[in-house]
């Protein structure tokens, strides 16, 4: 009997619909035009133009995918129908905004807007290049579902580093202006984006890259992993010198604004590292971190600072282990009536504590000790030995000295065995104080080293900006935190540095994304959540545990506090 | 004997102490406030009816908490977005085109009933499309997961609608109808106030209704006891957690018209603290109790208004309006360390606490 399959039209005009829904938003809110200002390829690409199409261009693609097999033609139509109606949205839009003034309604749907949906082309041809564009953008992506995959891959790895490179061309050229001249950084880049010749030979080149790695990678990798040296101790400590290598010789490489960028990824890591024992270790989930930041950043700027609010006139380094005590003692303190509490009414409840300081900071009450809204000014930078650490490239050794402290603290708690009476304990806290576990010392125990890695970076944090305001210290840091801390990897120390280069470095380096930041991390913590709980970099530990998790149902239990109710 | 000492209770000794210097404290500012006598008799009365507003306000939202704990056992973080995207909505479609053109004034009920319908929906809309897709997938997975996903929410809304509307206050056009005082037992009590109150008290009785007359009340309430069970009875589980998201939004969205008449303004970051303090309201009623959310409502509302005046001012705390927040979150604090099944409520397990 002949096989009959009809084409699913319902399926393709409802994952039309939904990227089209998609397009649609990150129009209206305004982050098409905002993107539309940074080049990719110059005069071909920008990157508001790669945020219009993502949507379609990813569901054509995952729409061939669900295609019946060995029917081409199917795929491709899928293709064509998803991206067609996925462009709909967007015409009615420009339709709309020409003939009403929608603006009034909605802000961010500008003329500058209209230009970009339509390639500045004028209204009705320039509906149908978007058309045009979308039909052809959904049959290739669609199309690339077809290839075999040692095709696919490599292609798809040549478009994205392309579009990386593309990306970061602003500080590329800045970085190759000054290590190699104007020349070649003319070459490459023109003004702040790729030339479309060297963008062209970017993909080629890494799309060859990765062919020829897909065809002999793995062999090569087993091989390497298979030979004695790289199982050997001295192996890991030459990475690890390398490693150490690089990361002191770090600020020559970066320049002065990379610096800069560098000291703030290593501060928030900082602070990843002490919620990543309090959250990731202890199973502890403290909503209120920003709390200790505020304390230790506050402490730093009372001892040291020249100005009125100054009390003491201390040097940086002195002041810093006081810094650190007040914020574990206020940790303790914090964590004393908290004990009993479990999951979500523990973070509602540090949620409560961290905006009760915040509101503190800025009353009037406070006022005359730690200047209120107007902040406390004048905080110096520290010395060594008669040399000022102005500069980010210099002070950048100073936050690298912290991050090394709290990542090495951090690694020789977690195989020890309080380390390994906090994960008993998140596992489960019944069975872990029948096990003879104290649980009043060993959570008290976390949230005070938890606080006390926060204060550190508190204090350096007003140390480097030589100011403190209450606005720095919102409920925005912690959710920051958090996000890291998920995004790299629960309860993974590798996992910290990359949430904050993540979550940190990238929106400061691509700094038109500061307005939308908190809708990224939200979107990030919901996806992080259903495809990938276990983070970008997770802990071995964690691995197994989700592994089992998946196998067996919500039984075994991987980032809560307490089971199932 | 040397283990003697580590039998006592330490953080019990603590807490008890906090305690009796948190109510030393009140009892202390109000009386030196009463001795004191800043206010007149006049002004005590509005902060009494202001809180009874702002109350019934809190009451309505943490109606979507309560429901939500009840059924999922899951802190809804994004519950104040829910609150704050229908009023916005409506305030920039429905309630400045109205005023513009003069039907606001014209035939404010009307009006009013239109803009309070679409909030409602624009509610339901952002509550049924986060329930579908950052709870539900989730509804097996560990209960921090499901927070984590309702904070992710949370944040993308308020970006969301900041983008889409901008990130200016927008200001809510009231009838003239509404605007000023009129006499009730004698007092002069502002028309604003009076109408959220009833329209709270309303929506509070009808909520009743549903939840214990009718046949999908009755599935929500199974499904709440025990999902499985449910199951096993013919009720649709997901239908009836989505019937619940749905009501506490709707809730929210006439929350939502009621905070625009008392403030006349709404903003992309109005849910936020509301949202906190209507989820202590929730707490400190008996989180899982209709009746708990409306007591709850009511006090946090009463304590906002009156605490500052009352008890900080008499504690020599300058500016203390500044404070009326601390309030809140201390309260819900206390609430939590000391009793965590609230006022009304069964006592919950430490395992559901």
């Amino acid at each position: 009997m002949e096989n009959k399959t009809h084409f699913d039209w319902k399926l393709a005009v409802r994952y039309g619909l939904l990227a089209g829904a998609v397009s649609l938003s990150v129009s209206v809110i305004g982050m098409v035009e905002l993107f539309a200002q940074r080049d990719l390829i110059a005069g071909v690409l920008t990157l508001g133009q790669v945020i219009l199409f993502l949507a379609p261009v990813g569901l054509s693609y995952i729409i061939a995918g669900k295609q019946p097999p060995g029917k081409k033609g199917y795929a491709l139509l899928a293709g064509l129908i998803t991206s067609l109606v996925a462009s709909l949205p967007l015409v009615i839009l420009v339709i709309l905004a020409t003939s009403f003034n929608l603006r009034e309604f909605l802000p961010n749907v500008s003329p500058a807007l209209i230009n970009t949906l339509t390639f500045g082309q004028g209204v009705i041809p320039g509906i149908f290049i978007l058309m045009i564009v979308m039909g052809i953008l959904g049959i290739l992506s669609a199309g690339m579902y077809l290839l075999p995959e040692r095709f696919r891959k490599p292609i798809m790895m040549g478009l994205l580093w392309t579009l990386i490179i593309g990306m970061f061309s602003e500080i590329l050229t800045e970085r190759l202006r000054s290590f190699f001249g104007v020349g070649i950084s003319k070459v490459v880049f023109s003004g702040k984006a790729l030339r479309p010749t060297t963008a062209l030979v970017i993909f080629i080149i890494v799309t060859l890259i990765s062919a020829a790695w897909y065809r002999r990678g793995e062999a090569v990798k087993e091989r390497i992993a298979d030979s004695p040296t790289m199982q050997s101790k001295q192996f890991r400590w030459g990475v690890f010198a390398v490693v150490g290598v690089i990361f002191l010789l770090l600020p020559f490489l970066l320049g002065t604004y990379l610096s800069e960028v560098a000291n703030n990824v290593l501060i928030f890591a900082i602070m990843g590292f002490g919620l990543n024992i309090v959250v990731g270790f202890a199973g502890l989930l403290d909503l209120g971190y920003v709390a200790f930041f505020a304390i230790g950043a506050y402490m730093m700027a009372l001892l040291t600072s020249d100005a009125d609010q100054g009390i003491a006139g201390m040097s940086f380094w002195l002041a810093i282990p006081i810094c650190v005590a007040v914020a574990i003692l206020a940790g303790i303190t914090l964590g004393i009536p908290v004990l009993r509490m479990r999951g979500d009414y523990l973070a509602i409840v540090t949620l409560a504590f961290g905006e009760i300081i915040r509101i503190l900071v800025l009353s009037d009450l406070l006022k005359p000790y730690i200047g209120g809204a107007q902040g406390i000014l004048k905080i110096p930078k520290p010395t060594i030995i008669g040399l000022d650490l102005v500069k980010p490239d210099q002070f950048y050794y100073v936050v690298l000295l912290g991050c090394i402290f709290a990542a090495f603290i951090s690694w020789r708690l977690s195989g020890a065995r309080l380390g390994r009476q906090w994960m008993a304990m998140r596992e489960d806290e019944d069975v872990a104080e029948a096990m003879g576990i104290n649980l009043v010392s060993t959570k008290l125990l976390a949230f005070a080293i938890g606080a006390g890695f926060s204060g550190l970076a508190g204090a350096i944090f007003a140390s480097k900006l030589t100011s403190i305001f209450p606005h720095s210290f919102s409920l925005m840091i912690s959710i920051n935190v958090l996000c890291m801390i998920i995004v790299g990897g629960i309860g993974s120390l590798p996992g910290v540095i990359i949430g904050s280069l993540a979550l940190v470095g990238l929106p400061e380096l691509l700094r038109e994304f500061k307005e939308f930041r908190l809708l990224m991390y939200g979107i990030l913590l919901i996806v992080m959540m259903l495809a990938r709980p276990e983070g970008l970099w997770p802990s071995a530990v964690r691995k197994r545990e989700l592994l089992a998790y998946q196998e067996t149902g919500p039984t075994a239990d991987p980032t809560a506090v307490e089971s199932e109710t | 004997m040397l283990g003697s000492w580590r039998d006592i209770d330490w953080i019990g000794i603590v807490l008890w102490i906090l305690r009796a210097i948190i109510i030393v404290m009140v009892i202390w500012g109000t009386i030196a406030t009463i001795i004191d006598n800043p206010y007149t008799y006049r002004q005590w009365i509005d902060f009494i009816i202001f809180g009874i507003a702002q109350g019934s306000m809190y009451a309505l939202i943490a109606i979507g908490y309560t429901l939500v704990y009840g059924v999922l056992f899951m802190i809804n973080f994004a519950h104040g977005e829910f609150f704050m995207s229908g009023i916005m909505t409506a305030t920039v479609f429905i309630a400045t085109p109205m005023a513009a053109s003069g039907f606001l004034d014209a035939q404010p009920i009307l009006a009013l009933l239109i803009i309070g319908l679409v909030a409602v929906i624009v509610s339901i809309s952002v509550a049924l499309l986060t329930e579908r897709v950052a709870y539900r997938p989730l509804r097996k997975a560990p209960r921090l997961v499901p927070l984590i996903t309702a904070i992710g929410a949370s944040f993308f809304w308020q970006h969301y609608f900041r983008g889409l509307y901008g990130s200016q206050v927008i200001p809510f056009p009231v009838p003239d109808v509404l605007r000023g005082t009129i006499l009730i037992f004698g007092t002069q009590v502002l028309k604003s106030q009076i109408i959220v109150i009833v329209v709270a008290v309303i929506m509070l009785i009808g909520l009743n209704f549903f939840i214990l007359r009718t046949r999908t009340g009755k599935a929500i309430r199974a499904v709440a006891e025990d999902k499985d069970t449910a199951a096993l009875m013919g009720i649709d589980v997901d239908r009836s957690v989505a019937i619940t998201f749905a009501t506490g939004a709707a809730m929210a969205g006439v929350a939502g018209l009621l905070y625009a008449l008392v403030y006349t303004q709404v903003h992309w970051y109005m849910g936020f603290i509301p949202g906190i303090k209507a989820f202590t309201a929730a707490v400190l009623g008996g989180i899982g109790s209709i009746p708990g959310a409306a007591i709850g409502g009511l006090l946090i509302g009463l304590f906002e208004s009156l605490g500052p005046a009352l008890f900080l001012e008499g504690l020599g705390i300058p500016a203390p309006h500044q404070l009326k927040d601390v309030i809140a979150f201390t309260m819900l604090i206390l609430v939590l360390i000391f009793r965590p099944q609230g006022i009304i409520g069964e006592r919950l397990s430490e395992k559901k606490a």
